[in-house]
């Protein structure tokens, strides 16, 4: 079947439905991963929005069990150049296309997905529409995609976030470890669940609101605060909470756990104008001056001139000298804006983990 | 940290000439790091023996030295520029194990000569078998597991436990003779008592065989901060088995999941870490079962290599530059990325489009050689196409070729039953020949499934499912009618890669009508950048692609341009020399104020450098995918003589579209190519033409023949470049060759010429504004008429030619440039014989001299010839009297090691892969240099000489055979030869058997390390030589060897006017003003 992305801006981009083939709409991003579709699309931090694949060959190893980063796809949709007719692995137990229809998420596929990247890089993330071309009324498809609410001022973290607290039981040692940490589910990706695991900790993974006093009250060795879709700021419960346990209990924060650490110290963010997603971004690690090639995802960032005190830059994009990577001066709290846990991408941040472990280690060493 | 202070001056070693396995690449490595490194400041001094290079152009070094690339040589230009430090990762094997060898001679130490981008223990580790498999067993990585053997019971004993299929390696003393893989237990029996019997120890390697498995290369780069990036990721659609040299590769990876991906790049990084390759690139190659997962390392190159050629052009990533720049202290994060100019170099490129590699093979110059692909390299080029999915640069990469394909053409099956074709099918995807793809095609067409292909061939199911798509879209397509293709429809099969010539086969019409019919349906591609991050950033460098999508972002600019039409593929005849040529004329017009367009498909060259030119498109190059281009660019001309015959075949094509065409009109290429019009030409200027006939049977052949009178060249008319040509005795011969070689025809009539025995040949090239003419070089063969141009050695100025006759050759060149009006460079060959004069071929294009005579003269020919086009009277162009140093010699190289089974003699048909130059005070000291240069081993002033010539040289012999004695050597000949020389009084000649296990056997002194030379001439090629032959074994063995009695005597004269002190002086290549090492032009 045909079909048909429309832009706010009234550009259009023709292609054949194929996944759920049913009417979709979001933020149109992009992500340049060449690798690790499974795990994008299952990334909770995408929720309310379409992805864009630079990539043009998407679903050529399929689908398997172990690559998922959540209970189920959040995206809104996918837009490809070409997916794959056949899944070419040893793990893979089936198609993307059958995988993605099955749990009701749209893709276009045969779009110059160049042409909208470079409409989208010069734009902005903008807006947008998928619906069979058939019957479509452009002009009525533009002005509804221009209704389309923004990412700004939404609270996504409420959409994708646990309602209950669980223990988490996946990956290698699960729960056998000394250390216990409470996770924020703001949108969490199950690799930071995992690599957390394998160091020895055991989860128990919370809703994004779940109180500061509940928290304390189960004595964790730290809070981590997890990734997530969209705007820190209107998610104020959350930073509330992390203002009440700053201080009181060693805290690391990814993504948009980063950015409400950075908002609960008292700091600002911003929207970026078209984000960082994709996998090759160099980040410099200011204490070491080492470079680490990062997985990103993130429209929205933290505004340096307006750091609060006594927090200090610990990390910076080398492709436009964003804000990568904080620590509190007074508190045992540090965070980043990049995607230490990988899935996608590559591993060089891994480091980040055994260093929340070291904090969490040093600050029992502390209270005992 | 920025740049290294404490050095001055960088050695860089470049690559020597063009052999399988090292080509153009590292002209292209080289030139961007002498580049890079000058650009720092850094005072550069290069040594490299390829005077076909653009890194040994005066200008790209301080002090060049086309020598050849020898521990003497080095130690002396150490000893007189004293440099720093020396880069030893851009020119391939050679320059590592010069390296490695300067060390070990303590002349590094001894000069205080650092070594940057890699060291020595690096390059151990990286280099010894054993070393690096115990790194790598450190790391807990897997390496084939393998083990010496000395017989063929303890093989057979071996793979009992290990497995078959396996893979024997004859140990690496031997080098050259290859490997081959066992799948059964008689054909290890057969391989490993044959590497037995050639292995001088009595051992051979018997390794475990991933045969199979997928196959993966990461292209690594890590800076003195220990900052690692992956640049590429290339995957091979030819499963392990055969070498990545011969594979049709696929960049990014297509078939690992994340997960998978990033696994290899762990091990990547923790492999450049633990081999300890400092800074700079590495090229680490993964086998990857397919069954589940498993991983093992194959290898791992400490320095740049052909893979970071392609990996560099895929991507846009100069992985040679950035390499440089790390090698003298900065870091990844110092360094911008070119391409975006505002993000850094330390980043891993992500890529939007797809890329095929595809590997150009010449077993047609071998024809009695093995065509199976295997773990030797036989490749001698390749081609690089883009797509924005696999099946666009799949078909894009197999029209690239040259090699008449215009997509997955089915193989020619005539006369085989269906059975037949089902077995040889499967027979070559299980044995590959270098046409897998087209029987993978057929194998489709023939109606196997997935699973019975992948049984055959291991291929991925998902590359396998690509083909399968194009094969299904073919049937559509020749199911439809030309006239009722809708838009919609046409262009989805233009997006899948379908040339307008495939799809003409299919529908069963003609190119131009679904050309016409495309343009009237406005079905034409747009142009895509290569950013390096998937359009992420915006991109300033005009580096594009064709593809049939929707937006374009090559914007036309309003200047004046050309359009330079590159050269192709490497390939035995049309080579590195040509791509010099269009190198130059880029520089050329921007020098002019012109904008220079780029249009080529190899991924080893400078040519393709985004930098070099203005603009790049890396394009087939056909007249479709030319003229979309033409159409889009609306170059003020189009340059096509600058590179080789594959421009030149599109010339008429080109303007009869009426595209201008710069410089020589086609007219003249016409009139030269076409035997009636040029016998009209040297007709009207009055010049002598050997006696010559066409024949459409062997009966005209015959009647030709006598009116001819024997020796006479037959050759098919339809077939160029000397294929299937051959110099024919008698009437005997004749017959033979109707009988095997040729099926001649009215249509295809064979050419019959008078062959000129014992002629000598002249090659000249010619500069001319169509009014004016001058010779820029005039070059007389070493080789005698009857060896092809191209692989016989010559010598500028002539070192024997009377003045006289130089005159009048230099006279008749001036005329049919002028008669030809042409507009820029002309070749001319001619032949002399007894004082007379005689015309062989004129091409009013750049020959493969080109590169040698600028270099011998001083004079940049090809950019002169590129001014002419332009406009420029020949008047305002300076040439030098005379030659910059007083001779200087080329000699050829040759890869018969690399093709068991062929019989290393010189032909009418060319076989060499390469040249070197050796420059001297006199022409025995530039010969002498020339040939130490080509040899693998250089030439040694003691030890045995061996010879065993046929009837009509013995008397020749004699005197030399006296002269070898007298400079030391000890003699060996064959019984009959050694009887001449016995009774013309030459005592002390040691008799030598050609046989093997006898105790006068010639492999005793091979083996034993004393033979220096081998001189042996014969009457005729063999069909086929075993490997046992003694011209096999002087291969194996790396000895210096001739085959014609003209080279040694030039050989033994030379060595008696060096004297065995030799003496050589070593001086750099002057500018091209004359100066030292300044820019090129004066008016």
């Amino acid at each position: 079947m045909d079909g048909i992305l429309v832009l706010s801006n009234g550009r259009n981009f023709r292609g054949r439905l194929r996944g759920a083939k049913k009417p979709t709409s979001g933020e149109v991003i992009f992500n340049t991963a060449m690798t690790g579709y499974q795990e994008i699309v299952t990334d909770p931090s995408y929720c309310g929005q379409i992805i864009t694949m630079t990539y043009p060959h998407i679903g050529n190893y399929g689908v398997n069990d172990e690559d998922v980063e959540s209970r189920m796809p959040f995206a809104s949709g996918m837009i490809v150049k070409e997916l794959s007719g056949i899944a070419s692995n040893w793990r893979a137990a089936g198609s993307l296309d059958h995988y993605l229809a099955e749990r009701g998420v749209t893709i276009l596929e045969g779009v110059d997905t160049r042409a909208l990247v470079i409409a989208l890089r010069e734009q902005g993330a903008l807006p947008g529409l998928i619906v069979p071309s058939q019957g479509a009324q452009l002009e009525a498809l533009t002005e509804q995609a221009r209704g389309l609410p923004g990412m700004e001022g939404r609270n996504l973290a409420k959409e994708v976030s646990v309602t209950a607290p669980y223990a988490w039981e996946g990956g290698q040692n699960p729960g056998a470890g000394q250390l216990r940490v409470i996770a924020y589910d703001y949108g969490i990706k199950y690799n930071i669940l995992r690599s957390l695991a394998e160091r020895g900790v055991a989860i128990e993974v919370v809703p994004y609101d779940f109180p500061a006093e509940q928290t304390l009250a189960k004595n964790p060795a730290g809070v981590f605060l997890s990734n997530g879709p969209g705007d820190p700021e209107p998610v104020r419960e959350a930073v509330e909470i992390v203002k009440e346990l700053l201080g009181k209990v060693p805290i690391f924060g990814i993504c948009l756990g980063h950015q409400i650490m950075n908002l609960a110290l008292g700091g600002k963010t911003y929207k970026l104008k078209f984000g960082h997603h994709g996998a090759n971004h160099p980040v410099v690690n200011l204490a070491t001056g080492k470079i680490e090639v990062t997985s990103q995802n993130h429209g929205f960032a933290v505004v340096e001139d307006d750091l609060p005190k006594n927090v200090k830059v610990t990390h910076r994009s080398l492709n436009d000298d964003t804000v990568e990577g904080l620590e509190s001066l007074t508190h045992a709290a540090f965070s980043v804006q990049y995607h230490p846990e990988a899935s996608p991408g590559p591993h060089d941040s891994g480091y980040l983990f055994d260093r929340f472990l070291e904090m969490m280690n040093s600050g029992r060493k502390n209270s005992a | 940290m920025p740049k290294r202070t404490d050095l001055k001056s960088i050695l860089v070693i470049g690559s020597g000439p063009i052999v399988i396995g090292q080509a153009c690449e590292f002209d292209y490595s080289g030139t961007q790091a002498c580049r890079a490194l000058k650009e720092e400041g850094y005072r550069v001094v290069l040594v490299n023996s390829n005077p076909a290079t653009i890194m040994t152009d005066p200008d790209l070094a301080d002090a060049t030295y086309i020598e050849p690339i020898t521990i003497d040589v080095l130690t002396e230009v150490i000893a007189k520029d004293r440099p720093d430090a020396l880069l030893p990762t851009m020119g391939g094997q050679t320059a590592l194990n010069m390296a490695l060898l300067l060390h070990e001679k303590g002349v590094l130490d001894q000069y205080g000569v650092i070594l940057i981008g890699a060291n020595i223990a690096a390059i151990k580790k990286a280099e010894d078998r054993e070393l690096f498999r115990a790194a790598m067993n450190k790391l807990g990585i897997k390496v084939p597991v393998s083990r010496v053997v000395s017989s063929v019971e303890e093989a057979m004993q071996l793979v009992k436990t290990q497995g078959l299929p396996a893979i024997i390696r004859p140990s690496f003393t031997l080098g050259g003779t290859g490997g081959g893989v066992a799948r059964t237990e008689a054909e290890l029996q057969d391989q490993v008592q044959l590497a037995l019997a050639a292995s001088p120890i009595h051992q051979v390697l018997v390794e475990e065989s991933v045969l199979g498995w997928k196959e993966y290369e990461l292209e690594v780069m890590r800076d003195h901060r220990d900052n690692v990036v992956i640049i590429c990721t290339i995957e091979n659609f030819d499963p392990m088995g055969l070498h990545t040299g011969d594979s049709i590769t696929v960049a990014p990876a297509q078939t690992l999941s994340d997960r998978e991906y990033q696994h290899l790049r762990d091990l990547s990084i923790q492999v450049i870490r633990e081999i300890g390759v400092e800074t700079g690139g590495s090229n680490i190659q993964f086998a990857v079962n397919p069954a589940n997962g498993e991983v093992i390392i194959i290898e791992m190159n400490p320095r740049v290599s052909r893979s970071s050629a392609l990996a560099s052009k895929a991507t846009g990533f100069p992985i040679a530059k950035i390499a440089a720049k790390l090698a003298v202290g900065y870091s990844l994060d110092e360094l911008p990325n070119d391409i975006t100019r505002k993000t850094p170099a330390s980043f891993e490129p992500s890529i939007d489009y797809v890329v095929t590699k595809m590997p150009r093979f010449t077993f047609e110059k071998f024809p009695m050689s093995d065509p199976h692909l295997t773990t030797q390299m036989k490749s001698v080029g390749e081609v690089m196409a883009v797509g924005r999915v696999f099946k666009e640069s799949l078909q894009k990469a197999l029209r690239s070729m040259e090699t008449g394909l215009t997509g997955l053409d089915a193989m020619d099956y005539s006369g085989l039953s269906q059975e037949e074709i089902d077995q040889l099918i499967g027979e070559r995807l299980s044995r590959p020949t270098e046409d897998r793809i087209r029987y993978l095609a057929d194998a489709i067409r023939a109606g196997w499934d997935n699973e019975r292909i992948f049984a055959a061939s291991f291929i991925d199911p998902w590359f396998l499912d690509q083909t399968r798509q194009l094969v299904e879209e073919e049937a559509l397509i020749a199911a439809s009618a030309l006239e009722t293709i809708e838009e919609g429809q046409l262009r989805r099969w233009k997006g899948l890669g379908f040339s307008d010539a495939r799809m003409a086969t299919l529908l069963g019409c003609g190119e131009s009508q679904v050309r016409a019919r495309r343009l009237e349906l406005g079905v034409r591609p747009v142009f895509k950048k290569v950013d390096t991050c998937a359009a992420e950033f915006e991109a300033s460098t005009p580096y594009f692609y064709s593809s049939y999508e929707q937006e374009n972002e090559s914007e036309r600019s309003n200047t004046r341009k050309a359009l330079i039409l590159g050269s192709g593929p490497n390939r035995i005849g049309q080579g590195i020399e040509f791509d010099y040529c269009c190198v130059h004329a880029s520089m050329a017009l921007r020098d002019a104020g012109w904008e220079s367009i780029m249009v080529n498909c190899n991924p080893e060259t400078v040519s393709t450098d985004y930098d070099i030119s203005d603009r790049l498109y890396f394009e087939p190059i056909t007249f479709e995918d030319v003229m979309e281009i033409v159409d889009h660019e609306r170059p003020d001309g189009v340059i096509v003589q600058l590179g080789g015959q594959t421009p030149l075949k599109l010339a008429r094509q080109l303007e009869e579209a009426g595209v201008p065409i710069l410089g020589t009109p086609y007219d003249s290429i016409d009139r030269s190519e076409d035997r009636k019009r040029f016998a009209e030409l040297v007709n009207k200027l009055e010049l002598n033409q050997p006696d010559n006939d066409t024949a459409s049977s062997l009966q005209e052949a015959q009647a030709s023949a006598r009116r001819i009178g024997y020796p006479i060249i037959v050759r098919p008319s339809y077939v160029l470049g000397g294929r299937a040509m051959e110099i024919v005795h008698g009437e005997e011969q004749l017959e033979e060759f109707f009988r095997e070689a040729v099926k001649a025809s009215p249509d295809h009539p064979v050419l019959v010429d008078k062959f000129l025995s014992g002629a000598i040949e002249v090659d000249v090239d010619v500069l001319c504004d169509g009014k004016q003419a001058v010779v820029a070089g005039l070059m007389e063969h070493i080789e005698l008429a009857g060896v092809h141009s191209g692989d016989s050695a010559c010598s500028l100025p002539p070192h024997s030619l009377p003045e006289d006759i130089q005159q009048q050759i230099c006279a008749q060149a001036v005329a049919l440039a002028l008669e030809l009006k042409v507009v820029g460079l002309m070749n001319g060959q001619f032949a002399v014989q007894d004082g007379t004069v005689y015309l062989l071929e004129v091409n009013p294009r750049a020959s493969r001299t080109v590169p040698f005579v600028s270099k011998a003269m001083g004079i940049p020919l090809a950019k002169y010839a590129t001014r002419l086009m332009l406009g420029e009277p020949l008047d305002a162009l300076t040439f030098n009297p005379r030659p910059l140093v007083p001779f200087a010699v080329k000699e050829t190289v040759f890869p018969f090691a690399k093709f068991p089974g062929a019989d290393p003699l010189l032909g009418p048909e060319m076989q060499s892969t390469g040249e070197v130059m050796g420059r001297g005070a006199t022409f025995a000291e530039a010969f002498l240099k020339s040939q130490i240069a080509a040899s693998t081993n250089g030439l040694r002033a003691d030890g045995h000489v061996f010879m065993g010539v046929v009837d009509e040289d013995k008397a020749a012999l004699v005197p030399m055979a006296r002269s070898f004695r007298k400079l030391g050597y000890h003699l060996l000949a064959t019984p009959g030869t050694r009887q001449v020389l016995l009774e013309a009084g030459i005592a002390e000649v040691t008799e030598a058997s050609l046989e093997m296990g006898r105790e006068d056997s010639l492999y005793k002194y091979m083996v034993g390390d004393s033979l220096a030379l081998v001189i042996n001439t014969t009457d005729s090629r063999k069909r086929r030589i075993d490997p046992t032959h003694l011209r096999r074994l002087v291969l194996t063995y790396n000895v210096p060897y001739c085959t014609t009695l003209q080279a040694a005597l030039a050989l033994v004269n030379a060595l008696e006017a060096m004297g065995p002190e030799r003496g050589f002086t070593y001086e750099p290549l002057r500018g091209y003003d004359g100066g030292a090492g300044t820019k090129s032009q004066r008016n």
